[in-house]
């Protein structure tokens, strides 16, 4: 499985920095988004993928039975998740805002500091 | 002897207290701490003058190899007591000197840090923290060049001379840990007694080279002199504690203490017998056309430099025990010189040779002290200056290589150096007097103490050589040497050729003197070459494309284009992964099965990249967002699939409430626009596969190797022993793991007040 999703993250990098690269900053917010997504799944990856293991201990036992998921890679993810929805809000409504005062939607004319 | 080196620092904070209390007596109270280590490191002279030596090592970063480790043997301990013993002076001089001065606490303050790091940088046992010594002596330098801040000459000097030792500070860094790394320790103690082992190395060369440049720019060698005399921007006191006796000495330390490790062998012969023999004619021959006084003290500072370099490199036994001599004999007649232009300054307000005229009849005592002072300079009987020049001369005429070049580069400097010694020894005080600049005062005995001390000194050790001999210079050679030396100096050797060549040099230096105004106009030529073509104008065209430069390559990086930066830190990104890759080719395989997956695995994989490709290509707004909802919730059910049921849950929730953020703010905004043109497009789509390529050979290449145990094992171990919970993922948050899931917090606080406050002041705005 790790191959296969290797090649979707490889397209969920490529179409995520495509679209940061836009002028239209509508279009960047998609971009922060897929970028997001495609970083989660690239340590999930690689972390190695188990089927049916979840890392939880049956009542009754000090460890699980058996092989589990890697408990640190998804403990990480977790933290992403959350830190890149709070990223993200920040970023749209700091967009909307710059949008705003610029009265413009294209990156090429916000590259000066004094508007 | 920690105390000893850190008290400096200590006593320094607390400068500006003591001047609140008794601005009077603050200078000499606080001369009380070098006098006090003068004393404390005089008691362990009759130690040392037996051959021993003393070893104390404090544990600073043991992991690295970095302690706290001090040597005491005859050469630090010459070193300690010339530091300590002309820093007295030089603190009750500079409180009289600068008596009044706004700042003259912040110039106490620094002078005894300065003293402190110089402290810490002979008595030093460890590479490491003798090169932190080594920069603080830089840096409070500059501080110290450039104490009249509001001057920007001061200002400019400071920078030159920071930028210069701090440039060869930074080779010297690079050599000594390679040293370290070489000898296979950080103590000079165990490194000295490696010589052979150290010279086999095939980095030697290189090694040797970066700390040579590293003494070489600290010592003002040729051609990095430039520094020293624009130095004298400085106030009078700096200028004759660092520029004379102790900081530009720090190079010929080190040269002097690496010695036996590093030298004798044909590259250090030549490097610093050349270096060093051209330093000192270049800078007796600037010395000697030199109308300021303290201009013409720093180029002899500069003759001194190249000779002790010159002698380090001669590495014979005579020629440590001449450097030795030398070294002595010029910290004590400079540090007065220095000291006397001062009292000059202080008296008549004028520190040039043609403004000042006659003054004997005013300032007896003073010219008594610049007359002898000048004579050891001119290395005339009986002064101590005298045994030095001729153990030099005896020392040159032996030299194992280069005898020829180096004897007549010597008599040359020699000659030169009695004509700068009788501009100073006799152009102020003899003749017509002039008038002078400011009302003539007396110099009161706190600014006489030194030079009178100094010069004493000077004529003592001329008479009775036997004693300093016994007492330290023998044990200072030896340990330069690295062997027991015995230097045997004395007054007297009988006529011999270096007697011979002292006379000749006395009698066509005195009659250079007679025609100086001459010799100044005959040799202005070179003036007006060196400003155009000498190292100093290199360094100022240096600089000047340095600052271009950096003006021109931040108009290329910091365009303001998000795009430009973007695809410039990936590129870089991609081509140093790739390079990586290329170095270790053959280290790693690739994961590469896809027998594993089930048909439904291939749905969601199928769906994902589809839906990205989707929310890339469509022009729609609405089915971005659309596309990215499957997207997220397709991810989702990938955490759920694969044994990760809390990240699925996450997944779903963040993942709903990022569709409603996205269509409440961003259809406020306008649609999607291609503003772009083609040819832009599919240049970006490169660099998006290009990277997008990348992660995915590297994601076939990392699950395919693992180079060391995943630390995860501990956590499923202790979960339910130490963390009280079954959730191994969530024991992980909140447990293990949970100052990062408060620095979590932290942050999604912080995204919220800004949020908030960004649209209270969209609110504000239309009001």
């Amino acid at each position: 499985m790790e191959t296969l999703m290797a090649f979707v993250v490889g397209v969920l990098y490529a179409t995520a920095i495509y679209m940061i690269l836009r002028r239209s900053i509508v279009k960047l917010v998609i971009g922060l988004v897929l970028l997001s997504n495609a970083a989660n799944l690239l340590l999930f990856t690689s972390a190695g993928m188990t089927r049916g293991a979840p890392p939880l201990v049956p009542q009754g036992a000090t460890v699980p039975a058996g092989v589990v998921a890697d408990p640190l890679a998804q403990a990480l993810i977790l933290t992403a998740i959350v830190i890149g929805f709070g990223v993200l809000a920040f970023a749209v409504v700091l967009i909307r805002r710059a949008y705003e005062v610029v009265q413009a939607d294209d990156m090429n004319q916000m590259k000066d500091t004094d508007t | 002897m920690l105390l000893a080196v850190l008290s400096g620092f200590l006593i320094a904070a607390l400068a500006p207290a003591l001047y609140r209390l008794t601005p009077r007596f603050a200078a000499p109270l606080l001369a009380l701490l070098p006098a006090a280590l003068f004393i404390w490191f005089a008691q362990l002279l009759p130690q040392i003058s037996a051959g021993g030596s003393l070893r104390i090592s404090h544990a600073w970063i043991p992991g690295l190899s970095i302690n706290l480790s001090f040597l005491v043997d005859g050469l630090s301990l010459l070193f300690a007591l010339l530091i300590s013993g002309i820093g007295t002076f030089i603190i009750l001089f500079a409180g009289r000197y600068l008596g009044g001065h706004r700042d003259l606490p912040r110039l106490m303050v620094l002078l005894l840090c300065f003293m402190a790091a110089m402290l810490g940088l002979v008595l030093s046992d460890n590479l490491i923290s003798l090169f932190v010594f080594w920069e603080l002596t830089s840096i409070t330098s500059y501080l110290l060049i450039g104490f009249n801040h509001e001057d920007a000459k001061a200002r400019a000097a400071a920078l030159q001379g920071l930028f210069v030792t701090v440039g060869g500070g930074l080779a010297l860094m690079t050599g000594l840990i390679m040293l370290g790394l070489i000898g296979g320790s950080f103590e000079l103690s165990e490194l000295l007694d490696q010589r052979d082992a150290l010279q086999a190395h095939p980095l030697f060369v290189p090694m040797l080279l970066l700390i040579l440049a590293g003494a070489f720019t600290k010592s003002a060698q040729f051609p990095f002199h430039f520094w020293l005399p624009n130095a004298m921007a400085a106030p009078t006191p700096v200028s004759a504690y660092l520029h004379s006796a102790t900081m530009v000495k720090a190079g010929v330390y080190l040269l002097a203490r690496l010695q036996p490790a590093l030298g004798d062998n044909s590259l250090w012969l030549t490097l610093l017998g050349l270096t060093g023999a051209v330093t000192m004619l270049l800078g007796i021959y600037l010395a000697s056309r030199s109308t300021g006084i303290k201009q013409l003290l720093a180029y002899s500072t500069v003759m001194a430099l190249g000779t002790l370099t010159m002698l380090i490199g001669l590495g014979t036994d005579k020629a440590l025990a001449a450097m030795i001599a030398f070294l002595v004999a010029h910290s004590l007649y400079k540090g007065a010189l220095f000291m006397i232009a001062g009292v000059l300054d202080y008296s008549t307000g004028s520190k040039d040779f043609l403004t000042v005229r006659g003054m004997a009849r005013r300032m007896p005592i003073t010219t008594l002290t610049a007359i002898l002072a000048a004579l050891s300079l001119a290395g005339v009987l009986p002064l101590f200056g005298f045994i030095a020049k001729e153990m030099m001369l005896e020392s040159v005429l032996h030299a194992p290589r280069l005898a020829k070049v180096l004897t007549v580069f010597a008599f040359l400097a020699a000659t030169l150096g009695v004509t700068a010694a009788l501009v100073i020894g006799v152009r102020p005080w003899f003749g017509a007097p002039l008038p002078t600049q400011k009302p003539f005062r007396q110099a009161p005995a706190a600014l006489l103490a030194g030079p009178v001390v100094l010069t004493l000194l000077s004529l003592m050790f001329g008479l009775f050589p036997a004693w300093p001999e016994a007492t330290l210079l023998a044990a200072a050679a030896s340990a330069s040497a690295g062997h027991a030396v015995t230097p045997g100096m004395a007054l007297w050797h009988g006529v011999n050729t270096p007697l011979l060549m002292s006379l000749g040099a006395l009698v066509l230096g005195a009659l250079l003197f007679a025609r100086w105004a001459s010799w100044r106009r005959l040799t202005q030529a070179t003036e007006t070459l060196a400003l155009r073509v000498g190292p100093e104008r290199l360094y100022v065209v240096l600089m000047d494309g340095l600052v271009r430069f950096s003006a021109w390559q931040t108009r290329v990086l910091q365009n303001g284009y998000l795009r430009y930066y973007l695809i410039t830190t990936l590129m870089t990104m991609t081509a140093l992964v790739w390079t990586a890759a290329g170095l270790n080719h053959g280290s790693f395989t690739f994961h590469l099965t896809l027998s594993d997956i089930a048909p439904h695995e291939f749905v969601i994989a199928g769906t994902l990249a589809a839906a990205a490709i989707a929310a890339a290509l469509t022009s729609e707004r609405l089915g971005a967002v659309a596309a990215l909802g499957a997207i997220g919730f397709t991810v989702a059910l990938t955490y759920v699939l694969f044994s990760a049921p809390d990240l699925g849950i996450t997944q779903v929730l963040v993942e709903t409430l990022t569709v409603i953020l996205l269509v409440l703010v961003l259809f406020r905004l306008p649609g999607f626009l291609t503003l772009s043109s083609r040819p832009v497009r599919l240049f970006d789509a490169l660099v998006g596969l290009i990277v997008g390529g990348t992660f995915t050979v590297l994601l076939l290449a990392v699950t395919a190797t693992r180079y060391y145990h995943s630390i995860s094992s501990y956590f499923i171990e202790h979960s339910v022993p130490d963390g009280f919970g079954r959730n191994i993922v969530n024991v992980i948050l909140v447990d293990f793991r949970a100052l990062d899931t408060l620095g979590e917090i932290a942050v999604l606080a912080l995204a919220a007040i800004g949020v908030f406050a960004m649209i209270k002041l969209r609110a504000e705005d239309h009001r």
